[in-house]
């Protein structure tokens, strides 16, 4: 069992917790993800690391409330314990010869890209952030980017905070100007990575986007977060969670990828509103 | 599991070797030997198109879902889709339990493709006799060609889009026999049909997972990736000992039993001898 040692509300549907988990704190790199269960009947679901402190052996993720699995876990308190909890698992991000990173982050995907920026600006990088939101009630880590950016870009799709548009926008306007970099790195809602990526092909810039697919086990046994790899005019199919989570964009079939995460729509609305009336029962 | 544990074994669960702790850092927290026993491994499918619509899904990922996380159940936290038509593609043993399976998880049709005929079949002929009994339908000299999905052109937001509604398949025939011993089975020209299904599990069977592999220094595997070990069980590297799938590929759990007792006598002789 694995304790919740802290619990914060980051907006009102995206939660931060740490967990007590030793050997993954000590091993897990940016870009990496866990696979964690709530309680014994529990659903799989992958979160990927948003932060480990290995002194203390905990490990941080963040999540949106989404369904019923992201429910029950909101649910828990601090000092309460997840059944399962393993990793880390998948690739780490690469960080290796890139000089000059330009980080894209949409909504909760941000809490992903956190730790990478970070770790670009450790590694001494020089590190570009834009980071994009729906509306400003939902803007979350702006203090933790601006830490570790050299410069830092904030987009709400409304306008109701900083500036209106989405992430392409500043990202296009750099790229005209003709500022170039290393590695463009996107992660958010599969449309946006598949916008960014479009936006940076006219400028041959390398884009690795963050894959986020239906996963059980994340050791590569069931196949089901299976995508497509478009390469050298063949189709490849690869295992997000031991292949990735990282791609090329430009490789990434996002139709496909999007199709697929959309397989259990019907059954997750249930869930959801499942857990959310025991829950709610729980609570009387 | 308790029979292990009132023996005094001690269980670790939420450690992936390869991942969470390496071969070599059992080896520095004191451990003398490790016997590696990690199973038959990443699922294999047909390179054909289609195979990404919803709805095809791996034995694995099937069997996982449904006896692993409970998706059997009324009301589960798992999803899996249920019900409709099911082609289950494969012959083994691990095809007929994915298409009772799904049998018993509500389908209305199940259907074992398998691209030679029963005399080749390698499930075991109980398995076979089971899987009639309850009404699964064997089409036998099949081979899929391609995985149909819905596609509504005039709505990209209609959510049937991407879901598999059929499959295309040619018929076989058996020509000479093959490396395999086995005749091979050869296409008939101009057979093509289609077969309506709302489901495709391919149960064509697994290639060895190479996380352990690739993270334990020296430790030697074959060409298509299972651990080499020696009549003791010993793998290339000492004080490392293996078994069952992950040495063989995907074999009965008797054979893997059986390999188990093998290192456990080996690894016994060896931590005596030290």
């Amino acid at each position: 069992m694995y304790r919740i040692v802290r619990k914060k509300p980051l907006n009102a549907t995206v939660t931060q917790m740490e967990i007590e988990a030793p050997l993954v704190a000590k091993k897990a790199k940016p870009g990496q993800f866990i696979i964690l269960r709530v309680d014994e009947d529990g659903e799989r679901i992958p979160l990927t690391v948003a932060g480990t402190n290995p002194e203390e052996g905990t490990v941080k993720i963040i999540f949106q409330i989404v369904g019923g699995t992201t429910e029950k876990l909101n649910h828990k308190q601090e000092g309460e314990y997840l059944q399962d909890f393993a990793g880390p698992l998948g690739v780490a991000t690469h960080t290796d010869g890139i000089k000059k990173v330009c980080i894209v982050g949409g909504g909760v995907g941000c809490a992903i890209a956190m730790p990478v920026a970070q770790e670009f600006h450790r590694l001494g990088a020089a590190v570009t952030s834009i980071i994009g939101f729906r509306s400003k009630d939902i803007v979350i880590l702006e203090d933790e980017f601006k830490a570790c950016s050299d410069r830092l870009f904030v987009m709400t799709d409304d306008g109701s905070y900083a500036r209106q548009g989405n992430v392409t926008v500043p990202l296009k306007e750099m790229l005209e100007a003709g500022e170039t970099f290393d590695m463009i790195i996107t992660i958010g809602p599969l449309i946006m990575m598949k916008f960014v990526t479009l936006a940076a092909k006219p400028f041959n810039i390398p884009v690795t986007v963050s894959m986020n697919p239906i996963m059980i086990d994340g050791t590569g046994m069931c196949g089901g977060c299976r995508l497509t790899l478009n390469q050298d005019g063949k189709r490849v199919t690869k295992f997000a969670c031991v292949d990735g989570p990282d791609f090329n964009g430009y490789e990434v079939d996002f139709d496909e990828a999007m199709s697929r995460n959309r397989m259990y729509m019907d059954f997750e609305k249930h869930a959801y509103e499942k857990a959310c009336n025991l829950l709610a029962k729980g609570e009387n | 599991m308790e029979t292990l544990k009132a023996l005094g074994v001690d269980v670790e669960t939420n450690v992936i070797i390869g991942k969470t702790l390496t071969i070599d850092e059992l080896f520095e927290m004191g451990y003398e030997a490790v016997f590696i026993g990690s199973g038959a491994g990443l699922p294999r499918f047909m390179n054909i198109p289609g195979e990404a619509y919803k709805g095809v899904y791996s034995a694995n990922e099937f069997l996982t879902r449904s006896n692993l996380m409970k998706a059997y159940r009324e009301d589960p936290d798992t999803p899996i889709m249920k019900g409709g038509k099911v082609a289950v593609v494969g012959g083994g043993n691990v095809a007929m339990d994915a298409a009772r399976t799904a049998l018993r998880l509500g389908a209305e049709k199940v259907y074992i493709i398998y691209r030679r005929s029963m005399e080749e079949l390698p499930a075991r002929a109980e398995e076979v006799e089971h899987a009639k009994e309850e009404g699964i339908e064997f089409h036998l000299l099949c081979n899929p060609t391609e995985i149909l999905g819905y596609n509504n052109p005039d709505d990209p937001r209609d959510p049937k889009n991407g879901f598999v509604t059929g499959i295309r398949a040619v018929r076989m025939e058996l020509g000479e026999p093959d490396e395999s011993g086995r005749r091979r089975p050869v296409v008939i020209e101009g057979s093509e049909f289609e077969m309506d299904v709302d489901a495709v599990i391919m149960a064509i069977g697994t290639s060895p997972n190479p996380l352990i592999k690739s993270t334990t220094k020296g430790l030697e595997v074959t060409k298509w990736g299972g651990i080499i070990v020696n009549e003791d069980g010993l793998t290339s590297r000492e004080g490392v000992y293996a078994g069952g799938d992950a040495v063989t590929g995907a074999a009965t759990v008797i054979s893997a039993m059986g390999a188990g007792k093998v290192a456990a006598k080996g690894i016994d002789e060896y931590l005596s001898s030290k």
